[in-house]
């Protein structure tokens, strides 16, 4: 078994790799965790016979049988309490709720429970599960298949979140998180699981096919939570993103020929607070970009942290770039998302302050 | 640390855990003789204002009226003119001939989704015709038959599939979140149940000013599972509301079959039981018997004799919605094999065993309502279709998160605008 924890690309010795987009990565990732451990155990609705909406658990029911990979009555506060008591026994749950727009039934169980669980028991008692679930706009999935609520789970003490940008490292963050004792929240951007995506929905999409961060080892290897991931390094400014708006906002620095710094926050909680202070430290500039709702979404912590931490550094107010305060249209969505001209504006402005 | 179980479990039995799993997946060959169908007309009916435990029986019996032989049989025969039985038919149809031609639309690419009710039509255009046209109406995702059958212009629905310029939710809800408040047709979320309980409070608050109201919603069998089915039926015992809920067994939610929802153990309409409200069980395809059956619980709520809980027992037909491929995960023969028939079928044979229809009629009929489709079709994409630039202004995407636009909500507006000029400059619509 080839334990590897490098956190940038793949090194030549790090075994077999396989092309993969991102549903095929996170299967490869919790097909190799329920063959590791007897313990790991995925439930949710379609996923088991059917292998998930967006096939994500293919095929695993008929590899590890019906006990370790099962359908759910579709009750996502039921999903998640079995999954409370399945690791009070001492399983590693790994449940789905199909779209995170689901997710709300849940949140007594998640927040009032899970989070709290070592907390209140000192420890006697943990929910080592982590709650794989699809997030994001972009495909026209209206306000019910396109929310972006990291920010409520990231309030929430005690509950770690995750969110991937590439295949590479959704596997190796969800092999980390299912890994991991406490409860996480593993939000998967469902506009990237098939490419990476530039932001410009009029142009055809985009396959993983060719990119570099699609070559993914077929083995186990972890990329440790709490751990930024450079995407590009520059010195004009810092851009802080994560899932979806990472590929966004690299494709606005390239076409604008700006020399950004760009960071791949890929864990909000724990977070990298010694690469975003190093980052803007050397480049006095701040961009936070992200899909969600402005006020009060992740981006305002950031932002705090940014000011209190790096405040005698920044040359310009920070900037945030991000979903506006309505819920998520159908028809106007690429008027809500925060694509290329909404990025550009802010980057100009940070760069003429 | 000492193991407190002295003997280690070894004399104990070991445990095994029971996952559901349908009788059939794709291939396999279909056999339906093991669901008990009782002869049409054999079901006993209590009168409405019975004790809720008078109806228990019917719980686990299945209400029919058309018989084999296409002849309206027992206590349950809802003794409709033909007038109403052919505008129940005509509804239906429309439904089914609505439904093929928009999922036609969304392949061609018109639309980002479509969900069709193939085979559930009765479940909601003939439910409907059983309620008074102000009564509440809480919708899940699949009662397009409601609505249809409560006169919405077809035009009106297609704007808001295509959420076009003409779209009368202003292109925010996803394709069939249909919402008419002049129709009292509640506005649909894409979140399961949560009509439920929602349903049961307009009961409350209609019982509570002394009004003749009642309210009725639909919810799948799957999303009984939620929460939110099990706070409705308590509130509406405990305050005895004016309500009646629709659950439709259509045996699959996406590709769980029922037995995920709890159908191994017991049948939907005995979840009745448990809460101390009457429930029925009928044959969803059997469009008197669910005519007879929404008849009887709305007279029941409105005598004041409280909620009903009835359990629509019927087949989806298709996929789940359009983005869904059945194929994958059941059997083709369940379909074909399906033991209840279709609802518009055995409505259409009926009226010819009556005497008040004909076979010719009924194609004639298939034409001119496909025509009506084809038509409002046309209309609404002058309105335009998703995409193409004939949307609701820039500014109508921040109207309606509150009542008055604060100030943080104005300045976005500003800058979706403005965004917009710079993406297409020259273009004055905005």
């Amino acid at each position: 078994m080839n334990d590897m924890t490098t956190e940038t690309a793949p090194a030549a010795d790090a075994g077999e790799t396989r092309e993969m987009n991102m549903i095929e990565a996170i299967n490869s990732a919790l097909d190799i965790m329920l063959d590791r451990d007897d313990n790991v155990t995925l439930l949710g609705e379609d996923i088991g016979y059917f292998g998930g909406v967006f096939r994500c658990t293919a095929g695993l029911q008929e590899k590890y049988g019906k006990t370790r990979v099962f359908d759910t009555p579709i009750s996502e506060c039921g999903i998640i309490g079995v999954a409370v008591g399945m690791g009070a026994y001492g399983l590693r749950p790994v449940p789905e709720i199909q779209f995170a727009d689901y997710i709300y039934p849940g949140l007594d169980q998640l927040i009032s429970e899970a989070a709290r669980l070592r907390y209140r028991s000192a420890a006697e008692f943990i929910a080592p599960m982590t709650v794989r679930s699809p997030f994001g706009g972009g495909i026209f999935g209206g306000q019910t298949h396109s929310q972006s609520p990291e920010s409520i789970f990231t309030h929430v003490s005690g509950l770690k979140t995750v969110i991937p940008s590439t295949p590479y490292d959704a596997k190796g963050l969800l092999i980390s998180c299912i890994e991991d004792n406490d409860p996480v929240i593993f939000f998967e951007p469902k506009r990237i699981y098939n490419g990476p995506f530039d932001g410009y929905y009029d142009k055809p999409a985009k396959s993983w096919k060719g990119f570099e961060a699609a070559q993914v080892p077929t083995d186990y290897y972890k990329i440790p939570l709490g751990k930024a991931r450079t995407v590009r390094e520059g010195d004009a400014l810092t851009i802080l993103a994560y899932g979806t708006m990472v590929h966004v906002v690299e494709s606005v620095a390239r076409d604008k020929g700006v020399n950004a710094e760009i960071l791949d926050l890929r864990t909000l909680v724990p977070l990298d607070i010694e690469a975003i202070e190093a980052s803007v430290e050397k480049t006095g500039r701040c961009l936070i970009v992200h899909e969600a709702t402005r006020t009060s979404g992740f981006g305002s912590e950031l932002s705090a942290l940014v000011q209190e931490r790096c405040f005698y550094h920044l040359e310009a107010p920070i900037e945030r770039v991000t979903g506006f305060d309505t819920p998520y249209p159908h028809s106007l969505e690429w008027a809500y998302f925060p694509g290329p001209v909404r990025i550009g504006e802010a980057i100009d402005k940070l760069l003429e302050a | 640390m000492a193991d407190q179980r002295d003997d280690k479990g070894t004399n104990r039995p070991k445990l095994a855990l029971h996952v559901p799993e349908p009788k059939y997946r794709p291939g396999d060959k279909v056999d339906y003789s093991h669901l008990n169908i009782p002869e049409a007309g054999e079901q006993s009916r209590p009168d409405e204002a019975c004790e809720a435990k008078d109806t228990f029986a019917l719980c686990n019996d299945l209400v029919r009226v058309l018989g084999d032989d296409n002849q309206a049989h027992g206590p349950w025969d809802p003794r409709l003119d033909a007038d109403t039985l052919r505008q129940m038919l005509r509804e239906m149809a429309l439904v089914r001939a609505f439904d093929n031609r928009m999922y036609r639309a969304q392949r061609q690419g018109k639309t980002s989704f479509y969900m069709k009710c193939t085979g559930e039509e009765a479940t909601s255009v003939c439910a409907t015709h059983a309620l008074a046209g102000d009564d509440m109406i809480f919708p899940s995702y699949r009662q397009q038959g409601c609505l249809i059958a409560r006169g919405y212009e077809l035009t009106e629905m297609i704007n808001q599939i295509y959420s076009n310029k003409a779209d009368k939710l202003k292109g925010r809800q996803l394709p069939i979140m249909y919402c008419s408040k002049r129709l009292n047709f509640f506005s649909i979320s894409g979140n399961l149940a949560t009509q439920l309980p929602q349903a049961t409070g307009f009961a409350m608050a209609s019982a509570s000013k002394g009004d003749s109201r009642i309210a009725a919603t639909w919810v799948g069998e799957g999303s009984t599972a939620e929460g939110d089915f099990h706070s409705a039926l308590t509130f509406a015992t405990v305050y005895n509301a004016p309500v009646i809920f629709n659950v439709i067994n259509n045996q699959w939610a996406i590709s769980s079959f029922s037995g995920f929802a709890g159908s191994e153990r017991a049948t939907f309409a005995a979840r009745a039981i448990g809460y101390g409200m009457a429930g029925l069980r009928v044959d969803g395809n059997d469009p008197l018997a669910v005519f007879a059956a929404e008849r009887w619980a709305a007279d029941r709520a409105r005598a004041n004799a409280g909620p009903t809980l009835i359990e629509h027992f019927t087949y989806r037909a298709e996929g789940h919605s359009t983005s869904d491929d059945p194929s994958a995960y059941r059997s083709a023969e369940e379909r074909e094999e399906w033991p209840l028939g279709d609802p518009i079928m055995r409505l259409a044979r009926h009226l010819i065993a009556l005497g008040e229809w004909s076979d010719e009629q009924q194609e004639d009929m298939d034409t001119e309502l496909d025509a009506i489709v084809r038509k409002a079709m046309k209309e609404a994409e002058k309105n335009g279709i998703l995409g193409h630039g004939l949307h609701h202004p820039f500014h109508t995407m921040f109207e309606d998160v509150f009542e008055e636009l604060p100030w943080h909500l104005e300045e976005q507006a500003e800058q979706a605008i403005r965004e917009r000029r710079i993406k297409f400059p020259g273009d004055p619509a905005e």
